[in-house]
């Protein structure tokens, strides 16, 4: 059977458009759109105290200037707060458009709108802002510290104490035979996709509606902000995700400020408009992540294994909390990872700073939770002297402890209990891959050449596929061709195949028949987003369970046509068959025609619908009661709990003694996120985590100053790894199903990034023995460790450490 | 990121280019861009008029004689990245080129723009340095041969100032008995150097050192050179210390610190790469000296 695609590397069929120029981005719509620029803040922290105009006037072509002044009703609100928590107890949101006070660099202070990007530009040069600077808060210390406030009225730039225990930390830790503790950091990095944020507004004066096409990972939720905040009733707003040029995160959040006065303005001034970010707006106006600073105590016994962990983060929020205590929570749940930590407590203090907001970027916390686990494994290996893999396997939870309940509760509000796992399964196949067990020998083969070397790893669980639920459409046309649709979006992930490839698994067509749309508020209402590696386990359950729905009714209307019961049909290459009784068939497409009762035979293939087409049984209404004219059926997924994925990466890395360089030169990955429905797509995932893993540890910081500038605010000097900087990844999978969904899948679209920080600092510490207790790292930085004071020698691990004379 | 609106002008004779800048003091001309261009966008630059040269012939020849290598203004990159010919007369030109921005940037970017551009960092500068190259500068008054020394005055600043194009750049080849190497140090492949170096090592009929200067990038306002011989004077290519005349080489320099490197790691990198370049320069000195 040519239709069972669930597990094979099918080629991901919208590559052929998006590399040949033929994707539609956002950018590419509208090209008549009126285009609006924004005035942003130059300080990270000033009263407004004048906006003057008057320059900006003359310019040939401008049409609109609004300022805080001109929003009216809700949209003189605050954005909103999307996710409040208890915990949560100073949010703050900004306005889509500064009022009285800027806080930090980038905040939209005035909007222009003019018949181009260039004039509208111009205007913004000539409008003078005047401020007053006001004290500034640059990092979680400075935070901590509170010298100064961002928000006046929360004197000590505390968003929010978010809190955890499974039991009493203290005695636990007074009770064990050794305990060690450290504190580290994690710096800022981003999503950066290469496709910057875009919204193009429509307003259809005669209808009174709205279609606004936005690049975001939450159409169905950006439709309802914009309606909420420009009072039209939702059923006048259509919001479509048009090909999306990456997201990682910083799309999910919404409704930007952008997203509600682009549409604001094209309703005002009833013609199409378009803002498309560029390159430094997106630096400074879109969102960040991962700064924190962690103060980590652990107790173990002889043999490594912990007895209690106590962990005290501070996490820089940014100046806002559109997004509420999402990252701090994923931090703080995820930490425990793989092991049994028999008593847990966690703090996080999220701490205002007058910088971009830090929302989810790939991995959402994860990677910060990651670094302090696993660098605390790597400390308890040193401190007993044992192997680093020895101690993870002391530690990890077994295959028969699950389902294993960490009694934590998750970014979802659901329990984390881990579904099911084979951690050690995961190890064995890492050590094998990256062979583990002969690093001496490559230790000494490279310090003939004159390099250190040095290996690390890192291991992790990941909740995926969050709910609260997701949906499908699946509809059979009389053309034969199936239209699938789901509400939560894409960006670039290779929906469109798996979602296709499920679909004609299920119903049994050829894939070629089945077309996939997502993201369209228009074909699908009712959706969360794309976020927390969820869409294979929400939309991928969803469209597979309308698919059966289908099928279900498919087979019904065939069996009556055929005389037969439904048992006995099976459907394959879009035809109906009985069972074992060649010839015996209908096409799928006459079922789609039969399954509507037609007055009308609008075509040749109508006709077979229509009245007198043939001997009806006129003892029933033609549409059953209960029943629905049409060959589709529309189905929700919605998960008692996350699912946790999981996984173990090993680097390994060659540092130049002389000049400090880095070079990551094997990366080993074994992964594992339930059934693969199409490994060829979870490899690319996987490798692009990893790219994205490398830069973080290696290259990418925002490099902020005192006084709140970002000074690296291009891609000249924030480092992303191009590809020449990422390592060959080599990939193992396994595959333990999730019994939580029908399709036994986890999520696989984060994972990558997730312990790359952690096993390089791992690897970079086994090759130069000093302890690495900030991430990144670059050459320059090396440099001065390796240089600094001697307690920061780790005891295990060559002796290489030594500067030129 | 959108430039703000410029005239444009694409004479097709260097005459007429130079009416143009003459008639508008605000005119910046435009090679390949592809440092030009991200200034415009950035809106750090807004010149009212581009004389764009690309129409102008006879610009964009390599031409080799037994003095050296004369690059015309329209050579791109990659042009001189694959000159065999230029490369016999003076291998720098081919080494160096090698290490400037990624393909994309060397099938447009020249050589003489990125000179005219006078960035510190760039590569082309710190051989033009090296070899004691020069430049012929075309203004409404004729045209003039300027030595490096005196056309880099400051970052990003060159002493011709008023209507001029830069026509070509002249790299004299390499004296007899001597070995190049160039080597950088980036972040990510295809970046602006942190710190790179590029040497020249002349020995005597003896195969003694008799000469070993090295240009830096990245490490001060203008292009460096600076000789090393005192270090090695003298010594056989074998048992010369190379690593003295790095340490040399460390003393001289003083660059800044920025977001990628320390002014302490730029020093070890001198250090380091000047080690390492004038080894195997010298080691093809050593070859060339038959
Ligand atoms: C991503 C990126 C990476 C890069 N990396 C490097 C690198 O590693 N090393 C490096 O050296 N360069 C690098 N460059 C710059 C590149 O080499 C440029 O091509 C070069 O600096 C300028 O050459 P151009 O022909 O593009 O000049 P343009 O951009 O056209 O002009 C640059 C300046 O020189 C002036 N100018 C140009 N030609 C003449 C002339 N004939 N007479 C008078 N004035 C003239 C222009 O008026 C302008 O002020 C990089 C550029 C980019 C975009």
């Amino acid at each position: 059977m040519t239709t069972k695609l669930f597990g094979e590397p099918v080629r991901r069929r919208e590559d052929a458009r998006l590399i040949t120029g033929q994707g539609r981005y956002l950018d590419d719509i509208g090209s008549s759109a009126y285009a609006a620029a924004f005035v942003r803040s130059p300080y990270a922290h000033a009263r407004i105290v004048d906006i003057d105009v008057t320059a900006a006037v003359d310019v040939e072509g401008l049409l609109a200037v609004y300022t805080y002044e001109d929003l009216v009703g809700p949209m003189a609100e605050p954005l909103p707060v999307l996710i409040p928590h208890p915990q949560l107890t100073a949010p703050r949101t900004g306005y889509p458009l500064a009022k009285d006070v800027v806080k930090h660099v980038g905040e939209a202070v005035v909007m222009v709108v003019a018949t181009d990007r260039y004039v509208a530009e111009d205007a913004v040069d000539r409008i003078a802002v005047t401020y007053e600077e006001l004290p500034v808060v640059v990092g979680v210390d400075a935070a901590r510290e509170a010298g100064s406030c961002v928000h006046d009225d929360v004197p000590d730039n505390v968003a929010a104490r978010h809190h955890q225990e499974t039991g009493d930390v203290e005695p636990a830790l007074a009770a064990s035979p050794h305990t060690l503790s450290f504190t580290q950091y994690f710096e800022r990095s981003a999503a950066m996709p290469m496709e910057g944020k875009g919204v193009h507004a429509r307003w259809d004066a005669d209808d009174s509606s709205l279609r606004v096409y936005t690049s975001t990972q939450a159409s169905t939720s950006v439709r309802a902000a914009i309606a909420a905040k420009l009072q039209l009733s939702l059923e006048r707003v259509e919001v479509i995700a048009p090909d999306v040029g990456g997201g990682f995160g910083v799309k999910i959040v919404h409704p930007w400020p952008e997203e509600l006065l682009v549409p604001m303005a094209a309703r005002l001034l009833g013609h199409e408009v378009k803002w498309s970010e560029d390159r430094r707006e997106h630096f400074t106006s879109s969102a960040h992540e991962r700064q924190q600073r962690q103060e980590v105590t652990v107790g173990y016994d002889d043999d490594g294994r912990i007895t209690a962990l106590d962990v005290h983060i501070w996490h820089d929020n940014g100046a806002y909390t559109p997004y509420g205590i999402i990252v701090p929570i994923v931090t703080a749940t995820q930490l425990v990872g793989p092991y049994v930590i028999p008593v847990y407590r966690v703090q996080v203090e999220s701490v205002f700073t007058n910088t971009v907001i830090v929302t989810p970027y790939r991995g959402a916390g994860r990677p910060q939770g990651c670094f302090a686990m696993e660098r605390a494994m790597d400390r308890i290996a040193q401190e007993r002297g044992l192997d680093r893999a020895e101690v993870r396997m002391r530690n990890l939870i077994q295959a028969d402890q699950f389902p294993y309940d960490h009694h934590l509760t998750f970014q979802d509000g659901r329990p984390v209990i881990y579904d099911s796992g084979d951690y050690v399964g995961l190890m064995g196949k890492l050590k094998a891959l990256v062979h583990w067990d002969s690093v001496e020998e490559r230790r000494a083969e490279a310090r003939a050449r004159g390099r250190h070397l040095g290996i690390g790893m890192a291991m992790y669980v990941e909740g995926t596929g969050p709910g609260p639920y997701e949906g499908g459409h699946v509809q059979v046309l009389g053309s034969g061709k199936v239209l699938v649709s789901t509400g939560l979006t894409s960006q670039g992930q290779g929906h469109e195949t798996v979602f296709a490839q499920l679909v004609a698994s299920e119903l049994g067509v050829p894939m070629e028949d089945v077309e996939v749309t997502t993201g369209d508020t228009r074909r699908f209402g009712y959706a969360v987003g794309t976020f927390a590696s969820r869409a294979a386990v929400m939309s991928g359950n969803a469209v597979a369970l309308a698919a059966r729905g289908v099928k279900e009714k498919a087979l019904r209307i065939a069996a009556e046509v055929l005389e037969v019961d439904p048992g006995d049909l099976e459907i394959d290459e879009g035809l109906v068959q009985v069972k074992g009784t060649p010839g015996a068939s209908i096409p799928l497409r006459t079922v789609a025609v039969l399954s509507n009762p037609l007055r009308y035979a609008f075509d040749e293939a109508a006709k077979q619908a229509t009245q007198f087409a043939g001997p009806g049984d006129d003892s029933k209404p033609p549409v059953a009661v209960g029943d629905a004219p049409g060959l589709e059926h529309t189905d929700y997924y919605s998960p008692v709990r996350s699912t946790f994925a999981s996984g173990a990466h090993a680097a390994v890395v060659e540092i130049d003694p002389l000049t400090w360089e880095i070079e990551v030169v094997d990366y080993a990955v074994v992964h594992d996120c339930g059934n693969v429905v199409n490994p060829m797509i979870v490899e690319g995932q996987v490798h692009g985590g990893v790219a994205q893993g490398v830069g973080g540890a290696l290259y990418e910081r925002m490099a902020y100053d005192r006084d709140g500038q970002l000074q690296n605010a291009s891609f000249m000097d924030f480092l992303m790894p191009y590809a020449s900087e990422v390592p060959d990844v080599v990939i193992d999978h396994q595959e333990t199903p999730s019994p939580l969904n029908p399709l036994g899948l986890k999520g696989a679209g984060e994972a990558g990034v997730i312990p790359g920080s952690a096993a390089i600092a791992s690897a970079i510490e086994d090759a130069v023995g000093r302890r690495i207790a900030a991430m990144p790292i670059s050459p320059t930085e090396l440099y001065d460790l390796v240089r600094s004071d001697a307690d920061q020698v780790t005891n295990v691990g060559p002796k290489t450490t030594g500067v030129l004379a | 990121m959108k430039p703000a609106s410029f005239g444009y002008a694409d004479p097709t004779t260097v005459e007429d280019a130079l009416d143009v800048l003459a008639a508008d003091e605000g005119a910046k001309v435009l090679a390949g861009g592809q440092s030009l261009l991200p200034l415009l966008s950035m809106r750090l630059a807004a010149p009212t008029t581009l004389v764009d040269i690309n129409r102008v012939p006879g610009l964009d020849g390599i031409t080799v004689s037994r003095d050296g290598v004369r690059v015309g203004a329209l050579v791109r990159h990659v042009q001189l990245l694959h000159s065999a010919e230029a490369a016999a007369a003076q291998p720098l030109l081919g080494r160096a080129t090698a290490n400037v921005a990624h393909p994309a940037i060397r099938n447009r970017g020249t050589t003489v723009g990125s000179i005219a551009h006078a960035d510190p960092s760039g590569e082309m500068t710190s051989v033009l340095a090296l070899t004691d190259g020069s430049v012929t500068v075309a203004t409404p008054g004729g045209r003039a041969t300027i030595g490096w020394g005196d056309f880099f005055v400051g970052p990003l600043e060159t002493s011709v100032h008023g209507p001029a194009v830069v026509l070509d750049a002249f790299f004299p080849a390499l004296p007899e008995r001597s070995g190049t190497a160039f080597a950088e140090i980036s972040r990510r492949k295809g970046d602006y150097a942190v710190c790179g170096a590029g040497v020249v090592v002349t020995l005597d009929a003896d195969r003694r050192v008799s000469s070993a200067r090295a240009a830096y990038l990245s490490v001060g306002l203008v292009p460096e050179v600076h000789d090393l011989t005192d270090a090695v004077a003298g010594k056989p290519v074998d048992s010369a210390d190379w690593a003295a005349a790095g340490e040399l080489a460390r003393g001289l320099v003083d660059p800044d610190g920025d977001l990628h490197a320390s002014a302490d790691y730029r020093r070890l990198l001198v250090a380091t790469l000047t080690e390492r370049t004038l080894a195997t320069a010298a080691a093809e000195a050593a070859r060339r000296t038959a």
